[in-house]
C-alpha cells in the first residue's frame, strides 16, 4: 500500500539554505503552490477520519475525499481502525499533489489595528512607557449578575489557553463583579486612577446591554471629561463596530480572549502617551 | 473503613535519597502552616455546606417556578433558612423543626412551602431541638449510607472485575457538553484502553453559586457536573467495565463554589476520583479564601467516607508561573495538600497529589529536570497514588513536536511510578481533540509503557548526581518557603501573592457573604455522624 513519496535525491540543508536565500531575493512570485520538496510540487499532507470500518472500501473513500479536495494523485500512506477491532471509524493519513494555486493578490487579510503581544511583552511595553502599572477596573453593570465573561478576560485561568489579565505583572486589576451601578463604577474608577475599565453583559433583553452601554458611557463622559479612562465593553451579542455609536472606545465580541484585550490596551494606552505627552489619554 | 481498593502498587525502592532531616521538617512546617487554617475552616459553615447537608438527606430537584426553572430547592431552602434565622446554628435545626411543625411529609414538601412562602423557620429549643437534631441525624444517616453501599458496591466490582493491569492508570478527559454525546465517546476511550474517564466541566461552572439540574446537552468547553450526569455516565461505564473485564473509574471537579455538593453528589453517585484542591479556587477563580477552605474540608470528609480518591492542582501552578524557578511552590502546595487531606480523614491512597511536565523543553536538561521533580514527588509521598499532567504550557499547536513532548512526558510517568497519568493530546491548546487525537495519544501512552515499563528496574542516578541533587535542591527551597509561610501565617501568604502571582486577601473574593461562623450549638448531623466514625481527631 505504502509507497515512497518522492523519488527524489535528498537534498541536503546548504542546497535548501541557497534556494531560500535565492527566493528570499528574487520576486516573490503572486501565484504559488505548495512545497513539498521541490518547487511546484504542490504537495501536501493530510489527516482525517471517516466514520466507517477499515478496509479496502475505506481506503477508497479517503481516495474520493483527497480527491474532492484537490489531491491528485493522491496516495493514502496510513489506514487504521480507531478503538480497537470491528471499529466503526479509520484514520487515514494521505499524500497528495493539490491542484489549486495560491494567488497572493487576492489574499485579504484581517488588518488587526493592535500588535498581539505575549504577556511578557505587554509587561515590558508598560514597564517602558507607562512606568506604573495599568491599572484595570471589571465590573458587570445593571442587573446582569452573568460575570462569566469579565471573569474569563480576568481571571488567572483565562480562557481558550491564555490567562487573564490577573496574570500580567504590570497591571492591577480589581474584579468588582456583579451588578455594579455605574456611579459605584464611576467613582471607583476616580479612585483608582483606572486606565481602563471593562465590562461584560450578556444578558440582552430588550436591549438592555446597549442601553447599560449607553448610560456607562455618559456617565463617565460626564464625571470626567475627557480625563475618563478608556472604556472597553464585551459580549456575546455586540457588535464591535457600534463602539463610536455607543461613546465607548472599544467592544469586543464572542470569543474574545483575554490576550487580544490586554495587547488592545496595551497598544491604546500606550500609544497615546508616547504620541502627545499634553493630550490626555484616551481619544 | 476499609482499606482502598486503589492501594499503590508502585516499586518503593529507593531510587533517591532525600535528605531526612529536610523531609522531616518540609511535614513539620507544613502542618504548623495549616493548623491556624483548620481551625477557621472547623469554626465556620457555609451556604454549600449546608445545602450538601440537604442533598445528602435526600432534596434533589429544581424550583419550577421561578427564573428558568433552574433553581436548586436545596437553594431555596437554605436562602429561607438564611433570611429568617440566620445559617449560623446550621439548617439542620431549623429544617426538620418546620418539617415537624407544618407537618411535611418529605423536604421537598416543605421546600414547596417555602416557594408559595408558607414556611416558617425558627430556632427550636429544649425538646424540640432534640427532636429536630435527631430527624436531621437520621436523614443524614441514609445519605451516609448510600454513600457506603456506593464504596462497599465500587469495592466488589473491582473484586469481580478487576483494576487496571498496571500503573500509571491511564486518566483522559471526554467533553462535549452535551452528556448523551459524552457517553459513547467515553465508551470508546475505555474500549481504547483508558482506565479513567474524566468529564471535564462547562466553562464557569466553579462560579455558580448552584448546582445545574438533570441531563444537560449544552455546556461551553465542557459538561455541567450535574447528578444525572454523574448518574448517567455512571451507569455507562459499568457496562462498558462489564464488557472489558476492568473497572473503569469516573472522574469529575469538586472546586468552585459548590465544592460540598459535588463531592456529596459524587459521593452519592458513586464517582470515583475528584479534582479537589485546597487552593486553587483562591488563586485561580478568585474565591474567597475563607469559603475555600471551610468548602474544602467538608467535601473531603465526604471524599474520604466515599473511597474517592482525590487529584489535587498543582500543574496549574506551573502554568503560570517558571517550571524550574518555581518548583518548589508545587511541593509545598502539596505538602499543604496532604495536611489538610489527612485532617478531613483521606488516607494516603486516596491522594492523586498532582505535578506535571511543563519545563521549557528548549531548556537544556529539561527532561533530567523533569524526572528530578517527579521522583521528589514520588519519594515525598510514597504512599500516594501521584497525577502526573501533561505539557499544556508549551504545546504550540506544532502537533508534531508536541506528539514528542508527550513521549518523553510519558516516559517520565513510567520511569518514575507514578499513580495517574493523564493522557497528554497533540492538539492541546489548539482543538478539542479529534477521536484520532485520543487514539493516537492512547498509543503514545502504550507505547512507552509497553517498551520502557519495566526500565525502573535498571534506572538509578548515581548517589549525589544532576537528579538526586535537584531533588534535595527543590525540597530545600519548599522547606524555605514552608518557613516564610509559617511566621506570615498561610491566610497572609496568600493575601501577598505568596503562590502564583495574584494576591487573594483573606476578605476578598467570591462567595464571602456564603460563610458563617458557627454559634454555639450549631449542629450539622453529617459532619458529626462523618467526624465520630473517624473517632473525633483533632488536627494535629
Amino acid at each position: 500500500m505504502t509507497e515512497p513519496i518522492a523519488d527524489t535525491e535528498p537534498e541536503s540543508l546548504a542546497v535548501l539554505a541557497e534556494t531560500a536565500k535565492g527566493l528570499d531575493q528574487a520576486e516573490q512570485p503572486t501565484v504559488i503552490r505548495p512545497y513539498g520538496d521541490t518547487t511546484g510540487d504542490g504537495m501536501v499532507q493530510v489527516s482525517f477520519t471517516l466514520p466507517m470500518t477499515h478496509g479496502p472500501k475505506a481506503e477508497g473513500a479517503a481516495l474520493q475525499l483527497a480527491a474532492k479536495m484537490g489531491l491528485d494523485p493522491a496516495m493514502v500512506v496510513h489506514a487504521k481502525g480507531l478503538g480497537g477491532r470491528q471499529s466503526a471509524y479509520t484514520f487515514f493519513v494521505v499524500y497528495g499533489r493539490v491542484a489549486h494555486l495560491v494567488d497572493l493578490d487576492k489574499v485579504v487579510v484581517r488588518e488587526r489595528e493592535y500588535p498581539l503581544l505575549a504577556a511578557k511583552e505587554a509587561n515590558l511595553v508598560i514597564k517602558r512607557t507607562l512606568r506604573r502599572k495599568l491599572v484595570v477596573l471589571g465590573a458587570c453593570i445593571g442587573t446582569d449578575a452573568h460575570t462569566v465573561g469579565i471573569d474569563a478576560i480576568l481571571n488567572v485561568k483565562g480562557f481558550a489557553g491564555e490567562k487573564g489579565l490577573e496574570y500580567y505583572r504590570e497591571m492591577k486589576v480589581s474584579n468588582l463583579g456583579a451588578q455594579v451601578t455605574v456611579p459605584e463604577l464611576v467613582s471607583r474608577a476616580r479612585k483608582d486612577r483606572a486606565d481602563a475599565v471593562l465590562v461584560s453583559q450578556v444578558v440582552t433583553q430588550r436591549d438592555a446591554h446597549l442601553r447599560n452601554t449607553r448610560e456607562l458611557a455618559a456617565a463617565f463622559r460626564e464625571a470626567m471629561g475627557d480625563n475618563r479612562p478608556l472604556i472597553v465593553v464585551g459580549g456575546p451579542r455586540f457588535d464591535p463596530r457600534m463602539a463610536e455609536e455607543l461613546g465607548v472606545d472599544r467592544i469586543f465580541g464572542r470569543g474574545t480572549t483575554p490576550g487580544e484585550v490586554a495587547s488592545y490596551l496595551v497598544h491604546t494606552l500606550t500609544r497615546t502617551l508616547t504620541l502627545t505627552k499634553e493630550t490626555v489619554r484616551a481619544r | 473503613m476499609t482499606t482502598g481498593s486503589a492501594t499503590t502498587a508502585t516499586d518503593r525502592r529507593e531510587v533517591i535519597h532525600l535528605d531526612r532531616r529536610l523531609v522531616r521538617r518540609a511535614r513539620t512546617l507544613a502542618i504548623r502552616a495549616a493548623a491556624p487554617v483548620i481551625s477557621l475552616a472547623r469554626e465556620r459553615t457555609t451556604v454549600s455546606v449546608e445545602r450538601a447537608v440537604l442533598r445528602l438527606a435526600g432534596l434533589r430537584g429544581a424550583d419550577p417556578t421561578t427564573g428558568d426553572g433552574d433553581i436548586p430547592w436545596v437553594n431555596r431552602v437554605v436562602d429561607a433558612v438564611r433570611d429568617q434565622v440566620g445559617l449560623e446554628h446550621g439548617v439542620a435545626l431549623p429544617v426538620w423543626h418546620a418539617m415537624h411543625e407544618g407537618g411535611h411529609a418529605s423536604l421537598l414538601d416543605l421546600a414547596e412551602a417555602v416557594t408559595a412562602g408558607t414556611a416558617r423557620f425558627e430556632l427550636p429549643t429544649d425538646a424540640a431541638a432534640t427532636r429536630a437534631h435527631n430527624a436531621a441525624t437520621r436523614a443524614a444517616k441514609a445519605g451516609l449510607g448510600q454513600i457506603d453501599r456506593n464504596r462497599a458496591t465500587r469495592d466488589r466490582l473491582i473484586r469481580i472485575l478487576g483494576d487496571p493491569p498496571r500503573r500509571p492508570w491511564v486518566y483522559l478527559i471526554v467533553a462535549t457538553g452535551d452528556i448523551y454525546e459524552d457517553i459513547p465517546q467515553a465508551q470508546a476511550a475505555a474500549r481504547a484502553g483508558a482506565d479513567v474517564i474524566a468529564v471535564i466541566r462547562s466553562t464557569g461552572q466553579s462560579l455558580l453559586d448552584f448546582v445545574p439540574e438533570g441531563a444537560t446537552r449544552q455546556g461551553y468547553a465542557g459538561t455541567y457536573a450535574t447528578q444525572e450526569n454523574f448518574r448517567l455516565m455512571r451507569a455507562a461505564l459499568d457496562e462498558v467495565s462489564r464488557e472489558l473485564g476492568r473497572y473503569v473509574r469516573l472522574t469529575n471537579y469538586a472546586s468552585g463554589l459548590c465544592m460540598p455538593e459535588i463531592a456529596t453528589l459524587a459521593g452519592l453517585e458513586r464517582l470515583d476520583m475528584m479534582l479537589n484542591d485546597s487552593m486553587y479556587g483562591i488563586l485561580f477563580r478568585d474565591i474567597n479564601p475563607q469559603r475555600t477552605f471551610v468548602d474544602q474540608r467538608f467535601s473531603r470528609m465526604i471524599h474520604a467516607r466515599a473511597g474517592i480518591i482525590i487529584n489535587t492542582g498543582e500543574d496549574n501552578y506551573l502554568t503560570t508561573a517558571d517550571a524550574v524557578d518555581d518548583a518548589h511552590t508545587v511541593t509545598v502546595s502539596q505538602l499543604l495538600n496532604e495536611t489538610f487531606a489527612h485532617e478531613a480523614g483521606l488516607a494516603d491512597w486516596q491522594l492523586g497529589l498532582g505535578h506535571a511536565f511543563e519545563i521549557n523543553p528548549d531548556l537544556p536538561e529539561s527532561f533530567r529536570l523533569e524526572l528530578a521533580h517527579a521522583l521528589l514527588a514520588r519519594h515525598l509521598f510514597p504512599e500516594a497514588p501521584l497525577k502526573w499532567m501533561p505539557p499544556t504550557k508549551h504545546m504550540t499547536g506544532d502537533i508534531f513536536r508536541g506528539y514528542l513532548l508527550d513521549g518523553f512526558f510519558n516516559l517520565v510517568g513510567a520511569l518514575t511510578g507514578q499513580g495517574i497519568l493523564l493522557v497528554g493530546m497533540m492538539t492541546e491548546a489548539v482543538v478539542t481533540p479529534f477521536l484520532s487525537d485520543r487514539d493516537l495519544a492512547l498509543q503514545n501512552v502504550r507505547y512507552v509503557l509497553d517498551a520502557a515499563g519495566g526500565l525502573t528496574e535498571d534506572f538509578h542516578p548515581p548517589r549525589g548526581g544532576f537528579i538526586e541533587s535537584r531533588a534535595n535542591q527543590v525540597l530545600a527551597e519548599a522547606v524555605g518557603l514552608l518557613e516564610r509561610i509559617t511566621d506570615d501565617g498561610l491566610l497572609n501568604a496568600i493575601a501577598d501573592g505568596t503562590f502564583g502571582i495574584t494576591k487573594r486577601p483573606a476578605d476578598r473574593g467570591k462567595g464571602l457573604d456564603g460563610v458563617f461562623v458557627k454559634a454555639p450549638g450549631y449542629d450539622n448531623p453529617a459532619v458529626t455522624l462523618m467526624e465520630a466514625d473517624l473517632g473525633g481527631r483533632e488536627p494535629s
